[in-house]
Parts: C-alpha cells; structure tokens; sequence
C-alpha cells in the first residue's frame, strides 16, 4: 500500500478555560489511505466532531493550540488554520440546515468556494456544478442554483452539499454523520450516492458514524474511538466479527441486530474535564486490571493491519464476554 | 391590511417630502392671524382654523413633516446603538457580553415617558430632548432581536467555515449574520416609528416635546383642549393624524412580520 493521503498521527486537543481543561482528544493517530474509506465510529461526545474540525481547520474558539500532526497529501496542516491545501478537502456536514447562510442563494454560496480553490472562469464553474448537481440527482439542477437554501427539503440539502464538497475536485471527502438528520430511505439513498461518487473518482473518505450498519455497509476500515482515545482499529469486516478491545465488543453487544439479549454497558462516558488515569475504558471495563488505571496502554499492533488498544485482548478473547 | 397600512405610510411620506408646495398656507407655521380664529372647516380652510387664526390642514401637513422626521431620526439613532451592541454581545461569551446584555435589560426597564420628561426636565425642554430620551429607550429592542440572531447563527457551519478561511469577525458579522437579523430589525423599526410617533405626540401634548409655534400634532391637540368642545375640529384633525399615521406604521410592521416569518413563507409556497 502507498502513503497514506491522510496520516493523523498523536493528535491531542484540548478546550481550556480557566481552571478545567477538556482533554477532548489524546494520542489519536488515524490513517486514510488513497483511494479507500475510513471509517470513525464512537458514541457522543468520544471527539469524532473534533476531529474532523481539526482536520478541517474550524477548531472551536476555546481550543488550545492543538499538538500532534495531520498530514495531508505530504503536508502538515494542522498548524495553519486557512491552509490552502484544505481546498483539496472536500467536507460534507451533519446537519444540513445551518451549514449554508439561509440569505444568499446556494448556487452563489458553493460558487464562491470554486471561486477560491478551483481553477476556471465562473462560467466553467457553473457548468461543473450544474455537472455536480444532475451526479447528486438533484431535481432542476440549473434552477436549483438560483435557490434561497430553505426552499430545499432536506435530503436535497444534503445532495447540495456533497455537490458542494465535490465542487472543488477534492482528493479526500471527511463526512461528518451525514445521515444522521435523514429518514431511512433518503439515508439509503445518499449513503448509496457518496459510495458511488468516491468510488468513480476514485476519491478517500472519512467517515464519522455512530452507526455500526452504516459503518459495514461504507467502510473498508475503520477506527474506534473512545474517550477521546482511539480503542482499536482494523478492516471493517474483521474488527465487528472478531471485536479485540472489550469496549468495542461490549458496543457491539449494544446493537439490537447482533444481540441475542440486549445489554448495556455498565457506567457512562466520562466527562472530558476528569478522564481517569491509565485506560480510560478501564472503570467500566469488565476485566480491568489494577495495571489498567496506571499507564495508557499502547497500541498493539495485530495480524491482519489491525491494531488494539488493549494488552489484555488475547486473554478476554476467551472469556466471559463473547 | 398591510397594502392599507403601506398605502397610508407611503402617503405621509409623500405629503412630509412636500408638505411646504402642498399646504395651502405655508407660512402659517409662524404667522398667526388673530381675526379669523376659530373658523369652523369652510371651503378656505377645510380642516377651520385653530386659537390663533393659523389654517389647521397647513398645519397638520407640516406636522407631517415633523413627525416623521422625529420618527425616522429617532429609529436610526436607536439602530446605530442597538445593532453593534447585539452583535458584539452575541458573538462572543464572557463578562463583557454579559455586561453589555445587563445595560440593555436596564435600558429596557426604563419607562419612555418618565425619561423622557425627567430629561425634559433637567435639559431643555424641546423636541431634541425628547427625541434623545426616545433613541435612548428605544435602542435595547435592537440590541436584543440582533444578539438573539448572532446567537443562533455563530455555531453555524457557515459561520465556522467563514472563520476557517481566515474572514475577520467583523466581515463574517456585519456580512453574513446582520443580514440573517435584516428582515427581524426592520420588522422592530417599523413598529419603532408608530410608537414613537405616538410618544413625540404625548410627549408634545404634555408640553416637553416640540415647543410653539412648531407645527406639531401632539401641541395641537393640548392647545386645543381650552377650546372645547365648541371649536371641535381643532383637536379632531391633528389627533387623526396621529392615529392614521399610528395605524398605518403598525398594520405595515404586522405585515412585513409575517412576511418575515419563515414558517408562514414556507406554508404560503
């Protein structure tokens, strides 16, 4: 396999105020490579929204200088918030409501990005995205860009968006649950469609779910986040047949499709103010240790490009768990 | 209602920017002559004429003039201190925002009237001193319809990626959230110019507004009150004129709020 287009490597973030610091991302090194999809699975609140604004530049106000490093195409990007490199990046958002100026007409808005990162006239502009929009199947295209954004539905919205992050001939698209505000059938049809579009172009893909069936049915790989840190990561197929760090099991056990009785895990996510020492899983990891509570646990690496959070995976492979 | 409302704006607009060619008497608004006081409306004078001989339809065209002014000056005034301090407060969190939103809730616990005739009071009293204390009741309903946009919008995608690329605060506010804020402010002035119409003309009937012998519909009716009820069309005319004009900012600021509203668009597509 080549370099990786995307390579994130022991990215921290951390939101600061007087007195309490949210660690909302610790040692995070994630990798995309060319022409694949990856994809980020945790639940609310584990730093997937973070991450991709990192990658993105649009770090919240109250973000402290951000450490690590997220090479883009060869490039560190992370130090420069209006890196141009970005325009290269093309971003697909969860909610497709606020995400473009309800007062200027959206065919003006996503011209307005070509117009900084895309080469051509504002006649050729138009054409790709006429182009973009019939790619999308959005109904009218040619009517649609003279189109105020509240005069879409929101599966329309949405189909206007992807158009808008493939407007600028991207070689990476992050997507940020872009389903999540969708019915089912439109989340089917335009989960169908980035898959379709990546695919053609040959173009790589973030993905941030909280969605196991989305994560299957999208995904080459993919990593588990948890608490900030990432818990484990591999190809898709592998890592939700054959989960190795306890929290991704216990998650999977969560969905009611895999569960034969349905559980929970025991606890909640803790708050990022006070992350516990050590493993961050390990208050409400089944097999903790007493060690677990002292020292991060590297990342060990296992066969088949996967990778686990866990030193004690191989043991809890046989135990009560699964 | 609105198109009725717009019409009688449209129509004080059109007779305040002509008032002097329309009246009949312009100099009436100086000139007094004392032997034809008191005449009821007669074809010379359709509107009588009032304490003071002067033809009342001149001046309630002037009064127009006056009052419009008052209230077009008194709703901008307001604007230039409301929407910058709505803005600044909504964008960003702290003491200072906090600070900013505390004066605007003391500004709007004032009472107009008893401001503007304690300043009336301790300045002179006349139509510019009331007109300040109007601007300084009046600014707090900007201040507070713009912070609650900005609010809304800075967590916005749009306003993120904006920030993203490098576009300063103040580009990213005064271009692409004010005029998200735009349709609210203007419905809020609407209304701000019937109101203050109506406080001037209180304002002027108590004696601390527009002083004589300016034309003016609130000083006309509080002259009038010795008159009655013989000299019945002194009062009634200037007082239709505050409530037609009143009326008429009112149904138009009704209207273009509903115009605004983008759930009563979007059910009306």
């Amino acid at each position: 396999m080549s370099a990786p287009l995307l390579e994130i490597s022991r990215l921290a973030v951390e939101l600061g105020g007087r007195g309490s610091v949210a660690q909302i991302l610790d040692d995070v090194s994630i990798s995309v490579p060319a022409g694949s999809i990856t994809g980020v699975v945790g639940e609310s609140g584990c730093g997937k929204s973070t991450l991709l604004r990192a990658i993105l530049g649009i770090l919240p106000r109250q973000a402290r200088t951000p450490r690590g490093r997220i090479l883009f195409e060869g490039r560190d990007i992370l130090p420069d918030r209006a890196a141009q490199a970005r325009g290269r990046i093309g971003f697909v958002p969860q909610d497709p409501y606020l995400s473009l100026n309800p007062v200027f007409r959206a065919g003006d808005q996503i011209l307005e990005i070509m117009r900084r990162h895309a080469p051509g006239t504002r006649t050729q502009h138009k054409a790709r995205l006429i182009e973009l929009l019939r790619a999308v199947q959005l109904p009218e295209p040619e009517a649609a860009l003279g189109k105020y954004p509240h005069q879409f539905s929101g599966g329309q919205r949405q189909r206007l968006l992807i158009a808008a992050a493939l407007s600028c001939e991207p070689s990476l698209i992050v997507a940020d649950e872009p389903t999540t505000a969708l019915d089912v059938t439109t989340q089917r049809e335009i989960l169908g469609l980035l898959r379709e579009l990546t695919r053609a172009r040959g173009l790589s893909m973030l993905f941030v779910t909280h969605d196991f069936g989305v994560l299957a049915s999208l995904c080459d790989q993919v990593a588990v986040l948890y608490a900030g840190r990432v818990a484990e990561t591999g190809p898709t197929r592998q890592v939700l047949d054959a989960p190795a760090h306890p929290y991704t099991r216990m998650l999977l056990a969560c969905h009611p499709d895999r569960a034969v009785e349905l559980a929970g895990i025991p606890g909640t996510v803790p708050p990022a103010t006070a992350q516990p020492s050590g493993c961050r899983f390990h208050p409400r990891c089944p097999v903790s240790r007493p060690s677990c509570a002292e020292a991060p646990p590297p990342m060990l690496p296992l066969p088949g490009g996967r990778a686990v959070a866990c030193p004690y995976h191989a043991e809890h492979l046989e135990s009560a768990l699964g | 209602m609105a198109a009725i409302g717009l019409f009688i704006v449209l129509f004080a607009l059109v007779v305040a920017i002509f008032a002097p060619w329309i009246a009949p008497f312009p100099d009436d608004a100086f000139e007094s002559h004392i032997m034809q006081r008191l005449r009821p409306p007669s074809a010379e004078f359709p509107f009588g004429t009032d304490n003071l001989g002067r033809d009342l339809l001149s001046r309630v065209i002037l009064g127009t003039r006056s009052a419009i002014l008052v209230a077009v000056s008194v709703v901008l005034a307001a604007m230039l201190i409301g929407v910058p301090i709505g803005l600044a407060a909504g964008w960003r969190d702290g003491w200072m925002s906090e600070g900013l939103m505390r004066v605007t809730d003391v500004f709007l616990a004032v009472p107009q009237l008893i401001l503007a005739l304690a300043l009336g009071q301790l300045l002179a009293p006349g139509i510019g001193t009331a007109m300040v204390a109007l601007a300084l009741t009046y600014w707090p309903f900007f201040a507070r319809t713009v912070f609650a946009e900005t609010r809304r919008l800075r967590g916005s995608l749009f306003v993120d990626a904006l920030a993203g690329i490098g576009a300063h605060p103040i580009r990213i506010l005064l271009l692409h959230v004010l005029p998200n804020a735009a349709p609210a402010v203007l419905v809020r002035a609407t209304i701000g110019m019937g109101f203050t119409i109506l406080t001037a003309a209180i304002l002027g009937f108590l004696g601390v507004g527009a002083a004589p012998p300016t034309p003016d519909w609130g000083l006309a009716v509080a002259e009038a009150r010795q008159h009655l009820p013989e000299a019945w069309w002194f009062a009634t005319f200037p007082g239709l004129a505050i409530m037609l004009l009143v009326l008429g900012f009112n149904l138009l600021g009704d209207g273009l709020r509903d115009a605004a509203d983008p759930r009563l668009r979007r059910s009306r597509e």
